[in-house]
Order: structure tokens, then C-alpha cells, then sequence
């Protein structure tokens, strides 16, 4: 019965946590944006063969410019550095990203505190800065209105700081200032991007706009190819694709757990069923003396072992429920995992799964009950 | 009502053979009292379990109303165990995490009978126990589990009633009443067989029948001397003709 327990509880919490991690995923991804498609410079091994060119700000004004196909809803350039911050006497080092003004509503964010940059900051190469909530957490004790107005260093130059970031739970550590900037006071490089972020009109033109964009990209590059183009273009949905299969085959590994385990608790059943029923010879022996035929004794025992494996699934849905709404008021996940979410269908699963096990193990056993010969079940001491 | 034609039960033990029942014609009217007497081994249990149907004769056919037993399927022999036979086994065989009144109601059960609380409460009733109906059988003295059994063995009101050694844990007292009852039973219609080693409760019987080595080796038909009871109303009334069976003079105890 304890296995029937543990399985029952297990399945209802595997589910529960499976549910909450792809929930969570899919909240991440989607707040990312699922219609983002991001360019990269190609890492492949056309890069080895010495032909590849950066992307650069002529690629991303041809992006803005080309009116054929599919609209952008935007095109975001990025270039990505790592920085120490110093403010007083706190130091903290973190991700910059130096972006055009869209960056905030490309990669949908939102401005807890202050205001993000302009095109003129950007123009002009002003020395202003938006931070993530996590330097926000290690400069200013996470008091937003505190750090707004305040100058702060940024590698061996002094920023304003002029907003702050609502957390989005991935990408919180880290300061957003104009690209402009980036390239005079901390990386340099020329006119070279390392990102560019597109905006797709919506999640079904996708697929088209990455096309749009390899065909300008190509033309440009002058690279005739598909399979030696010195570039990528990704997009945010097959990620959450990938991730959902990645999920999917873990849940189905970890059900394959659960239900070895419900397995497994059958056999308790049955070995129990068997040793009630030899206990029980001479009962049986009775009841059959007094009229009872086999299915009598067939549904008596099945009866035993349904009610036998439901207990032990009762008990393993408190268990699994339990520990399922634990889990979701600790409220934080456990490392990787998001707290879990109960499903109300993989309770009710569970149990059925649970008295069928009841009755599947416990055929044998009152089987072998309703064969017995009545006088040699009464002669058995 | 009872006719076993040459009924042989052999028992195979490793090589050797045990003829529990060798040959065996017995006829059996319907409202007969009949005894069955012999020493241990002498195969009256074993007469018992086939009559009962618990057990098949290894040769031989038994005829119960007129209908072949060997012919009847597991169901249709639960059926007759159920409502046409009674029987109350030497050991009482009671179900012991069950109340009195529960266990005379378990033949009720199988026969998908109403109101069985109310017939079994009527049946402990009639065997005087109506007091210790709810009280578990490791409650009841012998003698009161053994009336319990036989209020099962009636409550279905069956054609045939069989008890093996029925009062083999009575004192006298509780004994005679039994025996007084199965008379009454008797009387009113039922074929009654009873296996006992008591002659004073044979003697309440119109005819015994005594077995030895798996034979029926003596078969009085007739009325005994020391009949109590209704009995000498019968003696005078049947006189020999309710034996139908063998004959033969009567071996000495």
C-alpha cells in the first residue's frame, strides 16, 4: 500500500511542479516577447574561414529602411559589455547593454522609477544610465527613488542614473545606457553591433520576417549562400518550443517514474490479497457451504482490494496535494524549479490509476478465492 | 428425495488407496429422521460432504430430488448448498469476526433474500438465542455456537437438513433439546440426517443407519424401542416401510 501511496502522491506532485516550471518558462518567454528574433554574428564555421563581417549600424538602418515584405515592429541594436559600478563605497559588477531608446519596449520592460533614454541621449552620447533592479538592490539598498538623480561610476567614467527597471526575473542584473555611449567610454569597436533585435508584428509572421531579415542581410553581406551566411537569426519562439519539448520528455520520464512505483505498489497488493485470502481459507470455505457462488467471493475480494489500493491513493493525494500547495506558499522556487501548480486533473487521474491498480492486482488473488473447493478450504487449518 | 446409487469416494494417498466410501446405495425419503451410526473411519463424514454437495463421489451417482447432482455447474451446486441443504458441521465452522445474529443471516445473503436480519433474528429465536444475537461466537459457550449453526443451517428453510454430530458438545440437557427440535423438523416435512455416535440420540430417530469400512452394513428401517417424543405415533403408523434401503441384520455395537 505504500507504494500505491507514493506513487499517487509523486504523480500528483511531479505534475504539479512540471506544470509550474513550463508555466513559469512560458510566462519568461513570453514577457520576453515571443515575436523577438534576434541577429547574431554567425559562430560557425564560416567564421574560421575569415569571410565574416560584423553586423553594424548600416545593417540595422537597412533593416529600418526596407519597406517590402513584412512589417518590423521594431529594430533594436545591442551591444553588450560587462562594467563595474561604484557608487560610495559600493562596487558591483554588472551586465551593460548600451541600445537605441526602443530597447525598453522591444524587450518589454518597464520603468519602475525616472524615465528611460532618448534618441537625443543617444545622439549625443550622453553619459546617462537606466539600471536593473539588482544593482538598484546592491548600490542603493533596492530604494529606487534613492538612486535616481545620482552620478554614479560606470568602468572609469560617471553616469547619470535616470531610471530604473522593473524586475522581469531574467534579465535583472544590469544597466542600459545609449549605445553611443558604450562605444566612446567603454568598449569602442567602431560602428559594429552585437545584437540586433527585430519585432515581429505578431507571433504568426514570425517565420516571414525572418526571412525578410536573412534576404536583406545576405544582399548586403554580399553573400550569395544560404549555408555561408556570416550571420544568425534566431527566434524567441522556437526557444520556448525547444524548452517545451526539453520539459515535455522530462515529464514524461518523471510519469514513467511515478508509475513504476504504482506498479510496484500493485504487487504489495496483490502479495497482501494473497495472504489475506490463504488466512481466510476456511471462510471462504464457509460461505461457499452456505450458497455463495464464485462471483460472490470474486466481487468480495476485489471489493477488499479496490477499497485496499484507494486508502493508500487517498493518502497519497493528501500527501501530493499537500506537499504540492507547500511547495507554491514557500513561494521561491527551489533552484531551477518554479513553485508548482496543482492540477486538478492529475488528482483525479491519480486516484482512478490507483483503484484500477487496485482491481488489476487484486484479480488474481480473488480469483484463486472463488476456484477453492469448499470441502478443502473448510479442512485447511 | 436422497438417492446415492454405488458411491465410491477413493482417496489417493502417494500410492496407497483409501475407499473412504465402497459401493454405497442409500435412499432417503423426503420427512425421514435418519441416523447415520459407525466408528471413526467408517466414512459418515465423508457420506455427509457428498450429500451435501461440498465433495463428489469418485464413482457413483447422487440423485437429490431426482435430479443428478454431477450434472449441476459450480453455481447451480452454490445454489443447493445455499437453499435446498442445511448444514451444521461438527466444528460449527462459524465466522468468528462476525455477531451470531450476522452469521445466521450469511445463507440469506447468497440467496439474495430480504429482510434477512429479521429471519435470522427469527431463527436464533427458535434455537433459544435470541438473547445473544449481536455476541461474537468466542462469546457463546459450545454448546450455544453449535445452536447458532444449526439457526443457520434452518433460516433458508431448506428440504434437507444434514448435522454432524450435533450435540457431539452439548451437555445432556441442551442435547436432548436438539434432538427434540430435529424431530419437530421432521415432523413437519424435512428430511433430516444426522451423523451421531450417541445411541440416546439415535434413538430419537426412525431409522438408522450404520456404516463401517465405507459400507452401509446395517440399515434399520423400522421404529427402536426407546423412542421419545412424537415417534410412537409414527412407529404404529409406518411401521417397516420407510426402509428402503439394505438390510441386513443388525451388527452389535
Amino acid at each position: 500500500m505504500l507504494g500505491i501511496m507514493i506513487g499517487v502522491a509523486a504523480v500528483i506532485l511531479l505534475v504539479a511542479l512540471g506544470n509550474g516550471t513550463s508555466a513559469r518558462l512560458n510566462e519568461q518567454i513570453t514577457s520576453l516577447g515571443t515575436n523577438l528574433i534576434g541577429v547574431l554574428q554567425s559562430r560557425g564555421s564560416v567564421a574560421t574561414s575569415g569571410k565574416t563581417q560584423p553586423l553594424t549600424d548600416k545593417d540595422v538602418k537597412a533593416l529600418q529602411q526596407d519597406t517590402q515584405g513584412p512589417r518590423f515592429s521594431s529594430v533594436t541594436p545591442v551591444k553588450q559589455a560587462s562594467a563595474v559600478l561604484a557608487f560610495q563605497n559600493s562596487l558591483w559588477r554588472t551586465s551593460i547593454v548600451g541600445s537605441s531608446r526602443e530597447y525598453l519596449t522591444a524587450f518589454h520592460r518597464t520603468m519602475a522609477a525616472g524615465n528611460f533614454y532618448t534618441d537625443g541621449d543617444v545622439n549625443t552620447s550622453n553619459r546617462v544610465a537606466v539600471l536593473g533592479p539588482k544593482p538598484v538592490e546592491r548600490l542603493f539598498g533596492g530604494r529606487s527613488v534613492d538612486a535616481l538623480g545620482q552620478t554614479i561610476r560606470i568602468g572609469r567614467q560617471s553616469f547619470q542614473v535616470v531610471g530604473v527597471l522593473v524586475p522581469n526575473g531574467l534579465n535583472d542584473d544590469i544597466a542600459v545606457m545609449p549605445i553611443s555611449a558604450t562605444r566612446n567610454y567603454l568598449v569602442g569597436g567602431g560602428d559594429t553591433v552585437d545584437q540586433i533585435v527585430v519585432e515581429a508584428t505578431s507571433q504568426a509572421t514570425v517565420p516571414p520576417t525572418m526571412n525578410k531579415i536573412t534576404r536583406i542581410l545576405m544582399d548586403r553581406h554580399k553573400v550569395h549562400d544560404p549555408d555561408q551566411k556570416d550571420f544568425e537569426v534566431r527566434s524567441n519562439l522556437e526557444l520556448l518550443r525547444q524548452y517545451t519539448q526539453v520539459s515535455d520528455v522530462l515529464t514524461l520520464f518523471l510519469f514513467i517514474i511515478a508509475a513504476i512505483s504504482l506498479f510496484v505498489g500493485g504487487i504489495g497488493i496483490m502479495n497482501i490479497m494473497l495472504v489475506t485470502v490463504t488466512e481466510r481459507t476456511r471462510e471462504i470455505g464457509i460461505r461457499k457451504a452456505v450458497g455463495a457462488r464464485r462471483k460472490a467471493i470474486l466481487k468480495q475480494f476485489l471489493i477488499e482490494s479496490v477499497v485496499l489500493a484507494g486508502v493508500g491513493g487517498l493518502i497519497g493525494v493528501v500527501v501530493g496535494v499537500g506537499l504540492s500547495l507547500l511547495g507554491k506558499t514557500l513561494g521561491a522556487s527551489f533552484g531551477q524549479f518554479a513553485p508548482p501548480e496543482l492540477s486538478a486533473g492529475s488528482v483525479v487521474l491519480a486516484f482512478t490509476v490507483s483503484l484500477c491498480v487496485g482491481l488489476f492486482f487484486g484479480a488474481y488473488p480473488a480469483n484463486r478465492a472463488a476456484r477453492m473447493r469448499p470441502i478443502d478450504a473448510l479442512r485447511y487449518e | 428425495m436422497i438417492q446415492l446409487e454405488g458411491v465410491t469416494k477413493v482417496y489417493r494417498a502417494g500410492a496407497a488407496e483409501v475407499r473412504a466410501l465402497d459401493n454405497v446405495d442409500l435412499t432417503i425419503k423426503a420427512g425421514e429422521l435418519v441416523a447415520i451410526m459407525g466408528p471413526s473411519g467408517s466414512g459418515k463424514t465423508t457420506m455427509m460432504n457428498i450429500l451435501g454437495c461440498l465433495d463428489s463421489p469418485t464413482s457413483g451417482r447422487y440423485l437429490l430430488d431426482g435430479i443428478d447432482v454431477s450434472d449441476l455447474d459450480d453455481d447451480q451446486l452454490a445454489d443447493v448448498r445455499g437453499r435446498k441443504i442445511g448444514f451444521v458441521f461438527q466444528s460449527y465452522n462459524l465466522l468468528s469476526r462476525t455477531s451470531a445474529v450476522v452469521n445466521v443471516e450469511l445463507p440469506l445473503l447468497y440467496s439474495n433474500t430480504r429482510s434477512r436480519r429479521t429471519r435470522a433474528a427469527a431463527a436464533l429465536a427458535e434455537v433459544g438465542l435470541a438473547d445473544r444475537a449481536e455476541h461474537l461466537p468466542n462469546e457463546l459457550s459450545g454448546g450455544q455456537q453449535q445452536r447458532v449453526a444449526i439457526a443457520r443451517a434452518l433460516v433458508t428453510e431448506p428440504a434437507v437438513l444434514l448435522a454432524d454430530e450435533p450435540t457431539g458438545n452439548l451437555d445432556s440437557t441442551a442435547s436432548g433439546e436438539i434432538a427434540r427440535m430435529l424431530v419437530k423438523l421432521s415432523d413437519a416435512g424435512r428430511t433430516v440426517v444426522l451423523i451421531t455416535h450417541e445411541t440416546e440420540i439415535a434413538s430419537y430417530a426412525k431409522r438408522v443407519v450404520k456404516l463401517l469400512d465405507g459400507r452401509v452394513v446395517a440399515d434399520s428401517g423400522g421404529p427402536d424401542k426407546n423412542r421419545h417424543g412424537a415417534g410412537d405415533r409414527d412407529a404404529a403408523a409406518n411401521g417397516n416401510d420407510a426402509g428402503d434401503g439394505v438390510s441386513v441384520t443388525e451388527v452389535a455395537n
